[in-house]
């Protein structure tokens, strides 16, 4: 019989822990697919973040750093400074990326570090117990806007791929999302092509995957789903914000 | 190559380049400026990498970045940009990354200013960041000292995979003085077996991490730690003596301090007093050995420090209550005086007390 699924090779075999209904482990296996298929397992690099995908560097079976909250960028660019031949990705979250590391994804963007940042949005921190994330939508209940987010206390939730996409060293910046599978396939190219940008010296390259917390949404994983499609991505619109006009 | 002319901060540059140093991650601030100027030009003549990143925290992040990669990495700045810094060290004592910090200290606290201070000792010497951990503090007092301490801050860095602080003040960083860089040395850089830098078909993932999550593993790597912090505290302490023999009074005093208590010494002998001065070059570890040493001959300390009196702590350890341990300090910028400081040294050998 022809086997016609299996677990990419940069993945290590193990179970994850992640929460039922969590798209992580989808986008970890995405992001292996891509790293067996450009055929760089032997020169990734992965960068873990702090937030629930701090232990990503377990998952990967490449090398691995932990970075502190939010510096992931700053510590790719250190690695991808020292080692130019190496393909090096940080994975982060909303918060991560979004608030405590704002700057550091900036700068890595303007500079154009030829590293890859793969960005999961849930619209909440989720590791730490649900509380409003920088990409909280308006209205949204968390257990730190009990009452649902509030523009006049709050602010407006920060779109981090249009942010980035007016920056001239960012190279490829796309929002893609983990809602259905024909929206995992389209963000599997988008991943792959971020890191094709990344390897043809192109500049800064970032995938934004709006994804599901059926925990700390307090859903069902089909309904948290749902919710994506029907909350997440009339705010956040998919699309490539920022693409080279071919890829070299 | 003969002698010449070199300020300190551009010192600390070409003492870093001259050890194998070729990454330089630094955000602005005074008064260590004149370092970053020098290896923006002197990095890319050699190969190396100067950049200036978008803060401090940034810096020290993009320095565990490129340590973690295996390269010898330094970043520099002075009081605040080093307080940004300390979650970064942390981490990179943590996953015992080996790197060289330089402070420049300036008056504090909050934002102080831009004159000479020693007032980060115990930020240097105690950790500064969270959790169990230590840095080596190395404290030059001349201009040929940082060239020498540079070679061996990267050294002690990759011996024990621990990042290591070169520790001086606006006064060090600005003053000109005569150097010899001596012939350019053949550098043995350990292999770095550990380094995540791509598996490269290599047969075990490497991990940059600091990251321990069950108790029982997180205590084991803390008692390493601490093994090897032991290690450095009884090897690696490192002073040097003046007019100590026969002492009754032994000053203890580094860097800029330093010099002046050597003329306060000076000043002594043509008076026929016997004061002795010691000056340590690790801060951490700390020449407690030796000072508890000549507690058994000397009849008291001087701590002279610029500040309200922050290494006169580990003075007193070392003395542990054997004979009197005395302080003297100028501080927010300000410089002791050799004549004030002798007439303390004075007031003490006639047997007055404050």
């Amino acid at each position: 019989m022809k086997k016609i699924f299996s677990r990419p090779e940069s993945l290590k075999d193990m179970p994850f822990h992640y929460c039922p209904g969590c798209t992580h482990g989808i986008v970890h296996r995405l992001v292996a697919e891509v790293i067996d298929e450009l055929d760089v397992f032997d020169r990734a690099i992965a960068v873990a973040p702090v937030g629930c995908s701090v232990f990503c560097y377990e998952y990967f079976d490449c090398d691995a750093y932990q970075a502190s909250h939010g510096r992931a960028p700053a510590v790719a660019t250190g690695i991808k400074r020292v080692l130019p031949g190496s393909v090096v990705f940080t994975y982060q979250g909303d918060g991560d990326l979004a608030a405590i590391g704002t700057a550091e994804i900036i700068h890595a963007a303007a500079r154009g570090e030829k590293f890859t940042v793969i960005f999961i949005n849930n619209a909440i921190y989720a590791m730490t117990g649900g509380q409003m994330a920088p990409t909280t939508l308006l209205g949204q209940k968390t257990t730190t806007t009990p009452f649902g987010r509030d523009s006049e206390i709050n602010g407006s939730p920060v779109k981090m791929s249009e942010m980035l996409s007016v920056l001239d060293g960012a190279a490829y910046i796309s929002r893609v999302s983990m809602h259905n599978p024909a929206n995992v396939a389209k963000a599997k190219k988008a991943i792959k092509k971020a890191f094709e940008v990344q390897m043809a010296g192109q500049g800064f390259s970032m995938v934004e995957v709006l994804s599901s917390c059926p925990t700390n949404w307090g859903l069902s994983p089909v309904k948290a789903l749902k919710w994506i499609e029907e909350k997440m991505i009339p705010y956040y619109p998919l699309g490539e914000f920022k693409a080279p006009s071919e890829v070299v | 190559m003969g002698k010449m002319l070199m300020k300190g901060n551009e010192a600390i540059g070409e003492g870093a380049v001259r050890a194998g140093c070729r990454y330089f991650f630094g955000y602005p601030i005074t008064p260590q400026s004149e370092l970053p100027h020098y290896l923006a030009k002197r990095m890319p003549e050699v190969g190396g990498l100067y950049l200036q990143a978008e803060s401090e925290v940034a810096s020290i992040n993009m320095v565990f970045g490129a340590a973690g990669a295996g390269a010898r990495v330094m970043t520099s700045s002075s009081g605040p940009g080093i307080s940004l810094m300390q979650e970064g060290i942390s981490y990179l004592a943590g996953a015992e990354l080996p790197c060289v910090i330089v402070n420049m200290v300036r008056g504090g606290p909050g934002l102080g200013n831009i004159a000479p201070a020693q007032s980060d000792y115990f930020q240097a010497t105690r950790g500064g960041g969270h959790g169990d951990y230590h840095l080596i503090v190395l404290a030059p007092a001349s201009v040929q000292e940082i060239v020498d301490l540079m070679q061996d801050s990267f050294d002690l860095a990759d011996k024990y995979r621990n990042p290591v602080m070169l520790m001086g003040d606006g006064v060090l960083g600005q003053m000109m003085e005569p150097v010899d860089l001596g012939e350019e040395k053949i550098l043995s850089i350990p292999e770095k077996s550990w380094a995540a830098t791509g598996r490269m078909k290599r047969e075990k993932k490497n991990l940059i991490n600091s990251l321990y999550i069950v108790p029982e593993n997180c205590e084991v790597h803390n008692i390493k730690l601490g093994e090897k912090y032991k290690l450095i505290a009884s090897g690696e302490q490192r002073w040097e003596e003046y007019r100590t023999e026969g002492a009754e009074l032994i000053m203890v005093a580094y860097g800029t301090a330093a010099r002046v208590c050597k003329a306060v010494a000076d000043l002594c002998k043509a008076e026929g007093m016997p004061v002795g001065l010691i000056r340590p070059i690790t801060l951490w570890p700390f020449p407690g050995r030796r000072i508890s040493e000549l507690a058994e001959t000397a009849k008291s300390f001087l701590s002279v420090e610029m500040s309200m009196g922050q290494m006169v702590d580990d003075v007193r350890l070392s003395v542990n209550g054997k004979k009197p341990v005395h302080f003297y300090g100028r501080v927010g910028g300000m410089i002791p005086a050799a004549r004030d400081v002798f007439n303390e040294v004075q007031f003490i050998l006639s047997g007055g007390a404050r």
